[in-house]
């Protein structure tokens, strides 16, 4: 091996250790005691316990006080319906109005897309007080449907822009071909350019899921522990009694596993959309 | 009436006017070549008549129909494209069949004639394949057969043949009107390649800035284009175009001064006595000679391009005057033979105005 390939796999080590080691001590926090926890100096050695996970999940929180009842469970489902809920719903708005911008030059077009993208650069907190105000009023505090709604800030823009890209790169002429062929342009639509974008909507709908996953103001402010998602719920673990952060590091650890899943299960067309460049002659 | 009717058609693309007024009529069967270089509004030209995008006023008839309110998938028009335009994600079968597929045929019925097709374009092997793994020749057979299977009442072919290499190119240039001939379709057939455009067509529609210049046969093109641009395009080497004006000679004939030297222009069109003019001459009209005796043109051999099929020779004369000739043999630019002569036949010659750059025609 030479010293170069050497070097750069340092480097490599060095990048990966940087990134991995924050999840890497959560995941060992998360087996550990309060008391092991806040040791000093920190031990790697310690004798494990399931009881973070255990007390999670049976929703009942033991600390030097007493218990505490934590809603870890439901925020989880929480966390897991208002991501979904928001990516399919952008999904279905965002794809065929990226198609639309993508395709058909009109009056005003490039004005509304960037309109749409703006919604991104404007502050959370701009927003916030003013809808919680119309929220109050329309009755949609502390419901899915609202925060799906707010949450749409965050994942149209996002799905709007990288699909519009994926539908611009397809060649027109194969859509021709297969209006030509005899198909209406609906069947063009969900027969050549929806399979033919898919990787794009696939890595477009998988960022939205992990941003809409993510956030936390907007459930913080606009929802109550009802529909609170995991973001917010891991505050209940900073109680009077102190800190627990045993509990804290599972919950990250549960909190992370479905987007790995998402994840792991969108790459498959995300590579899929690498091998499928054959339009060119 | 004709087959397909485009009258007055036009169509800009942002600020561009890329389709100008443009009017062209082919009767049904027929076999036209739309020639042109590239940016001329070829490939748009093919998209206005198969209607994926909207003209801006005018009007495609076919069969005596109106084409402006139907829409694409009823014109009864299938197209080839340059691009091949493949469906990636299906197979070469599935791609083939899509036109039957749109109109709902029994999956036996589909099979037999996707066979039919593909067996006649020689593909059948490769019709599980995807697009991906054929080579670019099976491509374009590929898309050839997907615009044929449903025997389309009006044929576009774009430049069909210029992504493929020069060996298959040829054979697809014999090959083709053959399969075409079976399926007695109108074939509108684009191509910037002169060559390809003497080749096919029956008719050749020369098209420039978005208008057709000329339509006719390819050899009443070749001898005699209807304007300059027509000239400088029609050609492999292009036409030797000399501005001059012809005199009257003494005894009464008209001569041209090409150079230095005066030479009898026995087609000169009398007009054109005494007026600023272009003429035109084919560099196959200009014979080297063994000696520089009699009626003839000293020049000087510059420049040797072997062609195979003519050789092009590039030639200087007195006056500063450059002419391009064409031969069967090859002479070699050697000095001591290379100030030679040449004769010029203006038998073949056509006229120019300068100004309009119309052909002058001769009464």
């Amino acid at each position: 091996m030479s010293i170069r390939s050497l070097l750069r796999a340092l480097g490599l080590l060095a990048v990966g250790l940087f990134f991995l080691f924050p999840l890497f001590w959560v995941l060992m926090m998360s087996f550990m005691t309060n008391a092991d926890i806040l040791r000093s100096p920190p031990s790697l050695i310690f004798e494990p316990t399931v009881s973070n996970y255990t007390s999670l999940l049976s929703g009942s929180l033991a600390s030097q006080v007493g218990t505490l009842n934590v809603d870890y469970v439901q925020n989880l489902m929480n966390s897991f319906i208002l991501a979904a809920g928001s990516v399919v719903l952008s999904l279905l708005l965002a794809v065929p109005a990226a198609y639309a911008f993508a395709r058909f030059r009109f009056r005003g077009g490039e004005n509304m897309a960037f309109t749409i993208l703006s919604f991104k650069f404007a502050p959370p907190l701009l927003v916030l007080i003013p809808l919680l105000g119309y929220f109050r009023q329309i009755g949609l505090t502390d419901s899915y449907i609202g925060l799906i709604w707010v949450y749409q800030l965050i994942t149209l823009p996002l799905v709007l822009w990288i699909v519009r890209g994926y539908f611009e790169d397809i060649s027109e002429d194969v859509e021709y071909a297969y209006r030509l062929d005899g198909h209406s342009w609906w069947e063009t639509f969900t027969r050549i350019a929806l399979p033919l974008a898919r990787p794009g909507i696939a890595s477009a709908g998988l960022l939205a899921f992990i941003f809409a996953w993510n956030n936390f103001i907007f459930a913080l402010v606009l929802g109550s522990s009802r529909v609170q998602p995991v973001t917010v719920g891991a505050l209940n673990f900073v109680t009077a009694s102190g800190i627990q952060y045993g509990q804290i590091a599972a919950a990250l650890v549960l909190s992370i596993l479905p987007t790995l899943a998402v994840a792991l299960y969108a790459q498959r067309f995300l590579v899929q959309g690498l091998s499928l460049g054959a339009v060119k002659g | 009436m004709s087959y397909l009717q485009i009258s007055n058609l036009s169509k800009s693309l942002g600020r561009a006017e890329v389709i100008r007024g443009l009017d062209l009529a082919m009767d049904h069967g027929e076999f036209l070549v739309v020639f042109g270089p590239s940016g001329c509004g070829k490939t748009t030209l093919l998209r206005l008549i198969a209607g994926v995008i909207k003209a801006d006023g005018g009007e495609v008839a076919i069969a005596g129909e109106s084409m402006a309110e139907v829409e694409p998938e009823h014109r009864g028009v299938a197209m080839a494209f340059q691009s091949f335009a493949l469906y990636p994600h299906f197979s070469a079968f599935e791609n083939i069949a899509s036109p039957l597929r749109a109109d709902g045929l029994a999956e036996r019925e589909v099979k037999q004639r996707v066979q039919e097709v593909a067996g006649m374009l020689r593909i059948t092997n490769v019709l599980d394949h995807m697009p991906k793994e054929l080579s670019n020749g099976q491509k374009q057979r590929t898309s050839l057969a997907r615009s044929l299977i449903r025997r389309p009442r009006v044929l576009l072919l774009d430049d069909p043949l210029r992504n493929v290499d020069a060996k298959l190119r040829y054979e697809m240039r014999i090959e083709l009107p053959e399969v075409l001939r079976q399926f007695e379709t109108t074939v509108l057939y684009v191509t910037q390649d002169f060559k390809e455009a003497m080749a096919l067509g029956d008719r050749v529609a020369v098209m420039l800035d978005g208008a057709i210049r000329q339509v006719d046969r390819p050899a009443n093109i070749y001898r005699r284009p209807a304007d300059l641009d027509v000239a400088r395009l029609f050609g492999d080497p292009p036409m030797n175009l000399i501005p001059t004006r012809p005199q009257r000679h003494n005894g009464g004939g008209i001569t041209v001064r090409l150079g230095e030297s005066v030479l009898d222009a026995p087609g000169c069109p009398e007009r054109l006595l005494d007026r600023e003019c272009v003429v035109g001459i084919r560099p196959e009209d200009v014979h080297f000679l063994d000696s520089r005796e009699g009626d003839c043109l000293p020049v000087r051999l510059e420049a040797v391009m072997p062609l195979n099929v003519r050789t092009a020779m590039l030639v200087t004369a007195p006056g500063a005057l450059e002419l391009t000739s064409s031969a069967w043999d090859i002479r070699e630019a050697r000095d001591e033979e290379n100030d030679t002569a040449v004769r010029i036949d203006l038998n073949g010659a056509v006229y120019f105005d300068p100004d309009s750059g119309q052909r002058v025609q001769n009464q």
